[in-house]
């Protein structure tokens, strides 16, 4: 199997590379490429990133709600609109933990650290590489965890 | 004045930030139907080095979400230069980047979702989920923060 999800039209690529440049350009206006404005929300010195999510939420809300009633599906790709949903399990919220304990620490998450890359902190890149390695580890980590036990490990289970 | 003391470099800087995140995620839902989060990248990008199954389900996206990812950064080394500001470089220290990296790559991948996927689209959809997963962060956050700056840690 080799499709991929750009296989769907020429203008794909581009027009993600568009809404990228648009995202990239708001994270570094709004100040959350720097992990100082992110920590200075997270000791309430300045609660400008409620106002940036706040916006961005409001701006998708807006076309999620517009979008996800009509029937029309997406031009380049024949999707349907539909909301993001995720089931909720045990995950989201030991996720979410880890990650605040992880944001809090460094005032940096996935998408404020690309753009802070932009804006030339190339010092940012001790957290980009810290993540590759955290998404790296835990993949390994569940991959391991989901795979059935080995004849020996049943056995050994087996004479316990 | 209280807003000033809530938002003391202003308001309009934070909103139209704001906003902007939002039409780059729009424009690319409006088009493909997709929501983009900034977190996938690392798994999908991970599938180009690794046969692990945790990677290889994203195969199909991980080329789109390099050039996603692409823009990201180009937009902001735009706005720099655009704006005229000189290269910024953080003064958070490294080990604060590289340990706190490292929970934020194992806690948006298990938790299936960061501030863009869960903070942007997914609250944007009103999903309890993503609601329930950012209330979690943030508290947490707020948490290490105070708690990383009262040990006198700085910056």
């Amino acid at each position: 199997m080799t499709s991929s999800d750009h296989d769907a039209h020429p203008m794909f690529l581009p027009a993600v590379l568009a809404g990228g440049v648009l995202f990239g350009v708001g994270l570094a206006l709004s100040g959350m490429a720097r992990p100082e404005v992110v920590l200075d929300f997270l000791q309430f010195e300045d609660l400008g990133l409620l106002l940036v999510m706040g916006g961005g939420a409001v701006v998708t809300g807006g076309a999620y709600a517009v979008l996800g009633r009509s029937d029309r599906r997406a031009p380049l790709t024949g999707r349907p609109f539909v909301r993001r949903l995720k089931s909720l399990d045990r995950n989201v919220l030991v996720g979410g933990t880890i990650f605040g304990v992880g944001w809090g620490l460094s005032g940096i998450c996935p998408g404020a650290a690309y753009a802070s890359l932009g804006i030339g902190n190339v010092t940012i890149l001790w957290a980009i590489g810290g993540m590759f390695a955290g998404a790296y580890l835990q993949g390994v980590v569940r991959d391991q965890l989901a795979r059935p036990p080995s004849p020996r490990a049943q056995q050994v289970e087996a004479s316990e | 004045m209280v807003v000033e003391s809530l938002f003391p470099t202003g308001m309009t800087h934070y909103l139209a930030g704001g906003m902007l995140i939002g039409v780059g995620t729009v424009l690319i839902y409006g088009l493909t139907g997709i929501s983009a989060g900034a977190s996938t990248f690392l798994e999908s990008t991970l599938s180009y080095a690794s046969s692990s199954p945790r990677f290889e389900q994203y195969r199909p996206s991980r080329d789109w979400r390099v050039v996603f990812t692409l823009g990201i950064v180009i937009g902001a080394a735009s706005y720099t230069l655009a704006v005229g500001d000189g290269v910024w470089l953080t003064a958070v220290q490294p080990w604060r980047l590289a340990l706190g990296g490292v929970l934020v790559g194992v806690g948006t991948r298990l938790g299936k979702g960061c501030t863009s996927g869960h903070g942007i689209c997914g609250v944007g959809s009103g999903s309890s989920t993503s609601f329930l997963n950012v209330g979690t962060f943030l508290v947490v956050a707020i948490g290490v923060a105070q708690l990383v700056a009262a040990l006198g840690v700085s910056p």
